[in-house]
């Protein structure tokens, strides 16, 4: 048995995936004393535990490693550093102080920190909030169900699913099918052409699994157990394709549910929170790093974050942040960007955690992107992006403003 | 499982047809009164039917027609859920309903619904202006002209209140026999003899409550029928739990010819749905969901309460309720052949169960047949599941939370799983935990539950024979 969980810290962590245990591990190696992660799995690692295939690890530990081996080195990285790490704990609510209300085992406890980091990640959006029609059987699920089943249980739910979306999960996906001996029949998506990069939108062909692109599920058929789903192809005709499974893949949202009735300020375009360029959130006392930030980025990008964000904590801890009031607050102007952060920028843009702004776009877009604070235009350059696809921004086109609105809009190409 | 390991009686008093709400709600007041009891379910577990999915309203009847059974129904099932919920272990929340007007002939039709409600024995209902309604329930939408408010139109958790009514017959000795069809049966005169797809069952009684196919078990065993079911599909979109704080009151609309219409409220699991819907269909057994409805919905939804644009969207699920050619409650003896039906039950049955128990009870008399109620009979108290309530989550020695998403433990998942009412399915385990039923539909927990039950439901979690 683990000793009983500590009631106070320097620092309490809330997940235990890459950015939290980056930014852990980060901490102790600058002298905080105790560093607490806690995580409600049943084990440390976050996501990468259950994603048995390459590539992680590059930018962490110059090797090529799989999800779970990776998760590993994470771990043991910040238990040799000292950071206590607990799983199958869950916190229930954040409080200011901080105070964090947490369930165990043993029943409800409070832990008081001097500072906390949110770390808690994503989760992809499910078949139900995507108003998918037809029955309600078994056999969908999203990817970290079925890598959960394939990789932590050894159970193989199906034997011949389709696979919604073209993300870079749904060749996660893909990978974890292949591995369990699953043949995928066909690859869905509504989008004109794959959302994931090549090579990975290579997988399909390699492995003779037909990509319908501009695609809908119109339906999805079966009394206890998935039968076929209904799809509708570009011309508007419908097909039945029979199955027995569906993968419900990406469409990442922040796993924000503690915030929303927490009392600090969420961002509507990202669905995290909206934090200053040290990561700090609303209440200065709360910082978070990682894909709780916004949907979504690759691990080795969440753990870096976590590094810096942990780094800013360390300083925040001996007083050498500077202090989080006004600033400017940075917005986008709406479609087609989907969201920006940081969403503050304090101390006349002091250099923090984030170097970069974040941006995405929620539809195919080509023109000028342009920074406007105030109105009067402060930057731009040419932007054609696709929908999840990385857009940075150097923080420092924003210039030493202490107060002000700054909004990123897309216009014509000729400005 | 239980069901099938100990020898059961030669001739049980009453055999219940249908294990929904209904049924239930039977098994528990005969075997209170003193009957042994047989409930057939041909499901792998009960509430498969049109107890699956409702709104988890308990009505008070205000806007039932006056007079008639189903009036007196939810009356005495409102008063009896009432006095033994403590008991069971039952949640509810008293947050009362508000029945809004949005157009001139809405408004219009307002004093009669008053009115009416006073005739149902709902005296304190109380009119308000557009203005005292928003002070109320400051989210509404605009264009609101008036409302009544009926304060004890309470919230209930539509799946634990069946689960403790068998469970309490079960405890005092009922039998279930779940994946049990009733393929035909013969009354010789005393009592009758079913044929079921598990074998035969005598019983001196049979009760049909069989809901969605009870004329086509009155067919089967009286070889007639005196109604025909005709479907009705409610769809439902269910809001994460940040909306359940947009409204208080359960927002009704003005009734139309044939149904409630679309309703808002919370519910006992602090979520905000929106439904039902009222679409008359064939199929008893599929209720399609349909994206465009469901937008509709959605739409509806924020039109009423404008601040759910934005907000989450956790489930959508629909059911059927088991709708007639007529109006009222289908009750039926057949004095002759120790036989009742109970019949057309179409949606108001969750507040009704125990009013209706007590009335087919009381009709049985007839039959002659008369037993000694339980002297001191067990109360076993189900697992909480209501949000405003304190939860396994709160409490040592839970194990831990398995379902994140809506703060299922692992004891919670364990109890579901044992005892003599023991999911046979997950589907069961989720109407009885609610464990993958959150917004995240089981991205963070299904290979935990996996595990946990792997080998302990008769319909495997990994489905048909998939499991490796």
């Amino acid at each position: 048995m683990a000793p009983s969980i500590p009631r106070s810290c320097d620092v309490a962590v809330i997940g235990a995936g890459p950015a939290g245990l980056a930014a852990a591990a980060e901490l102790k190696a600058r002298g905080v004393a105790s560093v607490i992660v806690l995580d409600r799995e049943a084990g440390p690692g976050g996501i990468p535990r259950h994603c048995d295939h390459y590539p992680f690890g590059l930018r962490e530990f110059r090797r090529l490693l799989k999800g779970p081996a990776y998760a590993a080195r994470l771990v043991g990285r910040a238990e040799a550093a000292g950071v206590d790490i607990r799983a199958g704990v869950t916190v229930t609510a954040l409080r200011p102080g901080p105070v964090l209300e947490v369930s165990t085992a043993d029943g409800l406890v409070e832990i008081a920190a001097r500072a906390v980091l949110l770390a808690t990640g994503v989760r992809e959006t499910s078949r139900a909030a995507r108003l998918i029609g037809g029955t309600k059987p078994g056999g969908v699920m999203p990817t970290g169900a079925l890598q959960g089943l394939v990789h932590l249980d050894a159970i193989k739910p199906f034997d011949k699913p389709v696979v919604l979306g073209t993300e870079l999960v749904s060749f996660s996906a893909l990978l974890t099918c292949r591995h369990a001996g699953i043949r995928p029949v066909a690859m869905i998506e509504p989008g004109p052409r794959a959302t994931a990069r090549w090579p990975a939108s290579l997988l399909p062909r390699l492995m003779g699994i037909p990509l319908l692109t501009g695609t809908e599920v119109a339906a999805i058929e079966g009394d206890g157990w998935v039968e076929a789903v209904t799809i509708r192809e570009p011309g508007g005709t419908t097909r039945r394709i029979p199955t027995d499974g569906v993968v419900v893949t990406g469409r990442f949202v922040p796993e924000a549910s503690l915030l929303r009735t927490s009392h600090l300020e969420l961002d509507a375009g990202t669905g995290g929170p909206s934090i200053d360029q040290f990561g700090r959130c609303s209440d200065p006392a709360y910082f978070a790093a990682g894909n709780l930030l916004r949907p979504v980025e690759t691990a080795g990008w969440s753990w870096n974050e976590g590094r810096l964000v942990g780094r800013a904590m360390a300083d925040a801890l001996a007083g050498r942040l500077p202090s989080s009031g006004g600033g400017v607050r940075v917005v986008v102007a709406g479609k087609p960007l989907k969201y920006v952060l940081p969403q503050r920028i304090v101390a006349n843009g002091a250099p923090g955690s984030h170097a970069c702004f974040q941006l995405r776009v929620s539809e195919a877009a080509a023109g000028r992107l342009a920074l406007r604070l105030d109105g009067a235009e402060l930057w731009g350059r040419r932007l054609s992006s696709l929908p999840e696809r990385r857009i940075t921004v150097p923080l420092d086109v924003l210039g030493a403003w202490s107060t002000g609105l700054a909004e990123f809009v897309v216009g014509k190409r000729s400005a | 499982m239980h069901e099938v390991d100990i020898t059961q009686p030669d001739l049980f008093d009453v055999a219940i047809v249908g294990g929904g709400v209904i049924g239930c709600a039977l098994a528990r007041r005969f075997t209170l009164d003193g009957a042994t009891v047989v409930l057939l379910e041909k499901a792998p577990d009960i509430l498969d039917g049109a107890s699956k999915g409702n709104s988890g309203i308990l009505h008070t009847g205000f806007d039932a027609p006056p007079g008639s059974l189903e009036a007196a129904c939810i009356a005495e099932g409102y008063r009896e859920y009432l006095e033994i919920r403590e008991r069971l272990n039952l949640p509810v929340i008293r947050c009362g309903a508000l029945v809004i007007a949005w157009t001139d002939e809405e408004t219009a039709a307002l004093p009669g619904l008053v009115d009416q409600a006073i005739r149902n024995g709902v005296a304190d209902v109380e009119p308000l202006t557009a203005a005292e309604t928003r002070r109320l329930e400051p989210g509404l939408g605009a264009g609101l002209r008036a409302s009544f408010r009926v304060p004890r139109e309470y919230l209930i958790d539509p799946w634990a209140a069946p689960h403790a009514y068998l469970l309490q017959a079960i405890v005092n000795g009922a039998w279930l026999r779940r994946g049990c069809e009733v393929t035909g049966g013969d009354f010789d005169g005393t009592a009758w003899r079913l044929a079921t797809t598990l074998g035969s069952i005598r019983a001196r009684v049979v009760v049909n409550a069989a809901g969605l196919y009870g004329d086509i078990l009155d067919e089967r065993l009286i070889g007639r029928r005196d109604f025909t079911i005709r479907p009705r599909k409610g769809q439902f979109v269910v809001y994460d739990k940040p909306a359940a704080s947009l409204a208080s009151h359960i927002l009704l609309p003005v009734p139309g010819k044939t149904t409630k219409g679309i309703v808002v409220c919370r519910t006992a699991y602090g979520n905000l749905l929106v439904g039902p819907t009222a679409e008359d269909q064939e199929d008893r057994r599929e209720a399609a969901l349909e994206p465009e409805t469901l937008r509709a919905l959605s739409r509806r939804g924020e039109e009423i309460l404008p601040a759910l644009a934005g907000h989450d969207v956790t489930a959508i699920y629909a059911g059927l309720r088991p709708a007639t050619e007529f109006k009222d409650y289908q009750i039926r003896l057949h004095a002759d052949r120790n036989y009742v039906t109970v019949g057309g039950i179409r949606s108001t049955g969750l507040s009704s169960a125990l009013g209706t128990a007590r009335h087919v009870h009381g009709l049985c008399a007839a039959f002659g047949f008369s037993a000694t109620p339980l002297a001191e009979p067990a109360w076993p108290m189900v697992g909480m599941m209501c949000e405003t309530e304190q939860r396994d989550w709160q409490r040592p020695g839970n194990g831990g939370i398995v379902c994140h998403c809506e703060r299922v433990t692992r004891r919670e998942v364990e109890e579901a799983i044992t005892g003599p009412l023991a999911a046979g399915s997950l589907a069961g385990v989720k109407r009885r935990t609610r464990v993958t039923m959150g917004r995240c539909q089981g991205f963070y927990c299904t290979a935990d539950l996996a595990a946990m039950t792997r080998d302990r439901l008769v319909v495997p979690m990994a489905g048909g024979g998939h499991g490796a």
